[in-house]
């Protein structure tokens, strides 16, 4: 039942053989080492492990890897660099946003696609749209802060 | 003064200088040592080859900036650029034992000796150039890690030429005692806070931008070569342990391995998916056990029914009865605050790799040098011979579930031979993290005839804070070593409201109750942020707001006319003129409105540092959702390190205070907690996070800093059941205040 398939993800093809059920998350963490989808709940229920699969958000812990087939996949490491960097990213910074830390994959890979959509993105609008995204610390206020801040940049 | 040729280099005293670059060595390429000396500056502080400092700091940040704290206060003692201190945290290898993350005193304590061993060093080097440069210390300057003479500014040296990469060998006095106290101090000074530079400025943090370009690492994404990954398997009833394990049942699962002992049960694999299927596969027959549990709708009941077995009066003043009985009017009230769970954004997770002479454990655990100690025993080896290594795991709050599953990982490691990486599921996370304990409080206070309160009595019953300890130093407080037949020996421990109004006649007392079950109980309490402070301050201060109303005096004026404290009075008014608070008898101006508007105050007062709360919220009479949309804090924790870190900190306060206002109730049936995941035991989402949160810092030179990761979270609740209370004209005796128990209480 194990399975040689190859991935797409920030632009790089990756082949592993796994078992087509399991889920994309552990293709990136455990096979991959690409780590900053994160395990939070393993129910599509906090966000901690979202990545973009053909653009996406999508809970990484809840699609099955034989179920992504040719798409391509974004994750964290492939929305930006230091040098380049994605307007969340400086704004994340700027707003010194989240506390442990954990959560923050989810808040930006979900604000991405957000703000792709919606790019002038209001208080409103990501209240609403990211109230599936967990964070525990209470840190919400300077998430909120920097996504409005990148939504303005 | 010794002469530099004396003193060794640091890369042969071996640990001191080793980069941390997240390739981490094996155990067996790791000298056991029970860590650095508090005796030895060199233990505290060293100076790199190009003239940049290295703070080995014994204590760790959860993500609250406390590492660039001690950076600041290092910096400005010593008289480098904040840039150039970089810090060594939570490693029980390379840091003393501070303590761990306890009580808010990672700036309040730890930094204490991290400010004299600055002062100290900046006082050898200071020596040493006098001695290079043949001028007296007093004629000379320090600026940026470089001494000149007063006198003859060309006249130089730096830090680097004079100490980099070499040991200082300057023996500090210290007083004995390791954790929180440990103080260790040189012959130094420290700096007057006049003439502090950094201190007092927003210095970023680094971390969070290792984040969001995805190089930050937690321990989750620790793995050693040959690595297994496990998942514990918990019984379905508490108390209930496996009496027979076919291991057949996964036997076509690749690499797998069963570890049972008694009631502790673990599969391992190399591939962590094959450990998630193997735990789920397992087939496992369990011993047949009576529920143990009044189940969560009974709870109450069953606290008011239990015989205590510890009572304590620490606060008693006079004839609090006496006065009570003969005053013109008598209030009272009782009210109730349920279990609440840690419930970290990711369950715990730790790898050991455990060897038969030595061992290390990565953890995210707040006090490695105590799990270091528990891993130790759970081993059979000496204290010396495992090095527990701190890398950041999901909020913590307090003692989570990173102990338990340091001591799970460590008992894996061992039987199987090999290292082994233990990440929780979401349903240990949230169901099988310690609690934090439920408690009913009851408040009784006589008054004059003027609206003064003549007699107090706040009586709280609890389960103890402290089933299991809070240092992870004992396996007999884990869940592992209770699995395998450690009982449970709690100490009994809650607390009393600690505001110090001035009520002629008071007692304040606190009794326990029998933890539900005496061993591996997913109801075993220990701390959680603000040990008992959230449930105390949500009594105490609704209690405030009920004698106020009681006896027609708006709840501001109340409070200041039973104080003398001129801190306590300072913060309360701040609070009231910035939030714009006209005085008023609490639900005087309500509305029939669909959504109502109210406004609540409260104080609290944790060790030195004070905080008074203004909040505004709406009640949607409907749906039942309260909304606090505007806060104003006030804030006095003495000197102000860092601003922004220190407004970021009240925030998270104010908000996961909110959440466990509004949200957070652990539910649990005769067998077992059912609150498992973020259905079961909701949290705040953006929708629920207040509108603004203003804060005024009332910054204090002159005064030590206090401690600012959990005071403001105590009076949260009580600020909005008041506003509550002022909206509808209905208290909220029970929390959490959630959307169905507001529509049953108003509708």
């Amino acid at each position: 039942m194990i399975r040689h398939l190859v991935l797409d993800i920030d632009g790089q093809q990756h082949a592993i053989d796994a078992d087509p059920e399991m889920p994309l998350l552990y293709a990136l963490r455990d096979h991959l080492r690409l780590d900053n989808p994160r395990f939070g709940c393993g129910l599509g229920q906090c966000g901690a492990c979202t990545v973009h699969v053909d653009g996406a958000p999508t809970r990484s812990c809840s699609l099955p890897v034989s179920a992504v087939g040719a798409a391509r996949v974004t994750t964290l490491a492939g929305l930006g660099t230091p040098e380049h960097p994605h307007a969340l990213q400086s704004a994340f910074i700027h707003e010194q946003a989240t506390q442990c830390g954990y959560c923050l994959n989810g808040w930006m890979m979900t604000a991405a696609a957000l703000l792709r959509d919606k790019p002038h993105a209001t208080e409103a609008d990501i209240r609403d749209g990211l109230s599936g995204v967990k964070c525990r610390c209470g840190s919400h206020l300077s998430i909120l802060r920097a996504i409005l801040r990148a939504a303005q940049a | 003064m010794g002469n530099i040729s004396r003193r060794s280099l640091l890369a042969s005293g071996g640990a001191l200088v080793v980069a941390f670059t997240g390739q981490l060595p094996a155990a067996a390429q790791v000298t056991a040592r029970t860590g650095p000396a508090p005796d030895e500056l060199d233990s505290w502080l060293a100076i790199q080859q190009d003239g940049s400092v290295i703070a080995f700091f014994g204590k760790m940040d959860p993500g609250q900036g406390v590492d660039v704290a001690i950076r600041q206060i290092v910096a400005d003692e010593i008289d480098v650029q904040v840039e150039r201190v970089s810090i060594v945290m939570g490693d029980t290898a390379r840091t003393v034992n501070q303590g761990g993350a306890s009580g808010s005193t990672g700036v309040e304590r730890g930094g204490i000796t991290l400010r004299y061993a600055g002062a100290e060093a900046r006082r050898v080097l200071l020596d040493l150039a006098s001695e290079r440069l043949g001028v007296a210390a007093d004629a000379l300057h320090v600026r940026d890690g470089v001494i000149s003479v007063i006198a003859e500014p060309a006249r130089q040296v730096s830090y680097a030429e004079l100490i980099g990469n070499r040991h200082f060998d300057v023996p500090m006095q210290w007083n004995g005692i390791y954790g929180n106290r440990l103080v260790a101090r040189g012959r130094a000074e420290p700096k007057r806070p006049g003439d502090y530079r950094v201190v007092g400025t927003s210095v970023p943090r680094t971390d969070i931008a290792e984040n969001v370009f995805a190089r930050h690492r937690f321990v989750t994404d620790i793995r050693l070569p040959g690595m297994l990954h496990a998942r514990m398997i918990r019984p379905a009833v508490t108390g209930s342990v496996p009496t027979a394990v076919d291991e057949a049942s996964v036997a076509d699962i690749p690499g797998v391995h069963v570890v049972w002992k008694q009631g502790f049960l673990g599969v391992a694999a190399p591939r962590e998916w094959d450990a998630i299927r193997a735990a789920g596969k397992l087939k496992v027959i369990w011993s047949q056990v009576t529920p143990p549990f009044p189940g969560n709708a009974a709870l109450y009941d069953h606290m008011r029914a239990a015989k205590p077995i510890a009572r304590h009066e620490p606060l008693k003043q006079g004839d609090a009865d006496a006065a009570i009985a003969a005053a013109a009017r008598v209030v009272e009230a009782e009210y109730e605050w349920p279990f609440q769970s840690h419930a970290s954004m990711g369950p715990a997770c730790a790898v050991v790799d455990a060897g038969s002479e030595a061992a290390t454990l990565w953890t995210g655990t707040q006090k490695p040098h105590f799990a270091a100690a528990g891993v130790a025993r759970i081993l059979g080896l000496k204290r010396a011979q495992v090095r527990a290594i701190w890398v950041r795991g999901a909020g913590s709050y307090g003692r989570n579930d990173a102990g338990d599953a340091a001591m799970d990982a460590a008992v894996m490691s061992q039987a199987l031979g090999a290292p082994v990486r233990v990440q929780y599921m979401r349903a240990e996370g949230t169901g099988w993290d310690p609690k934090g304990p439920a408690s009913i409080h009851r408040a009784r206070a006589g008054l004059d005839s003027d609206g003064k309160v003549v007699g107090y009595r706040f009586d709280s019953r609890g389960f103890s804070r402290t089933d299991i300890n809070t240092t992870e130093s004992d396996p007999a407080h884990s869940l592992a070593g209770q699995s395998m037949g450690m009982k449970l020996t709690p100490t009994q421990a809650f607390g009393i409201p600690t505001e110090p109004y001035q009520f002629p006649a008071q007692l304040r007392a606190w009794e326990t109750i029998p933890a539900l079950f005496d061993r591996a109980s997913p109801l075993r309490s220990s701390h959680l942020r603000d040990p008992v402070g959230p449930q105390l301050g949500f009594a105490s201060e609704s209690f405030i707001d009920e004698l106020a109303h009681a006896v027609g005096a708006d709840a501001v004026a109340f409070r200041l006319k039973h104080l003398r404290d001129p801190r306590a009075i300072a913060a309360i008014r701040a609070c009231a003129d910035r939030f714009g608070w006209e005085p008023r008898i609490a639900a005087s101006s309500r509305t029939p409105a669909a959504v109502a508007t109210g406004r609540g105050f409260a104080y609290a007062q944790r060790g030195q540092t004070i905080v008074a709360l203004a909040v505004e919220v709406e009640v949607n009479r409907t749906t039942g959702r309260v909304w606090p949309r505007r806060w104003t804090v006030a804030h006095d924790c003495g000197l102000v390190i860092n601003p922004q870190g220190l407004r970021l900190c009240i925030e998270g306060n104010i908000v996961q205070g909110t959440s466990r206002a509004l949200w957070e109730e652990v539910t649990f049936d005769p067998a077992m907690v059912t609150s498992l995941d973020w259905l079961g035991y909701p949290i705040l989402d953006l929708t629920d996070v207040p509108g603004a949160i203003d804060i005024v810092l009332l910054d204090r030179p002159d005064l030590p800093p206090s401690g600012a990761g959990e005071g403001s979270i105590r009076p949260v609740a009580a600020a909005i059941g008041n506003a509550i209370f002022d909206a509808t004209g209905v208290r909220q005796r029970r929390a959490p205040f959630t959307p169905e128990r507001i529509k049953a209480a108003i509708g």
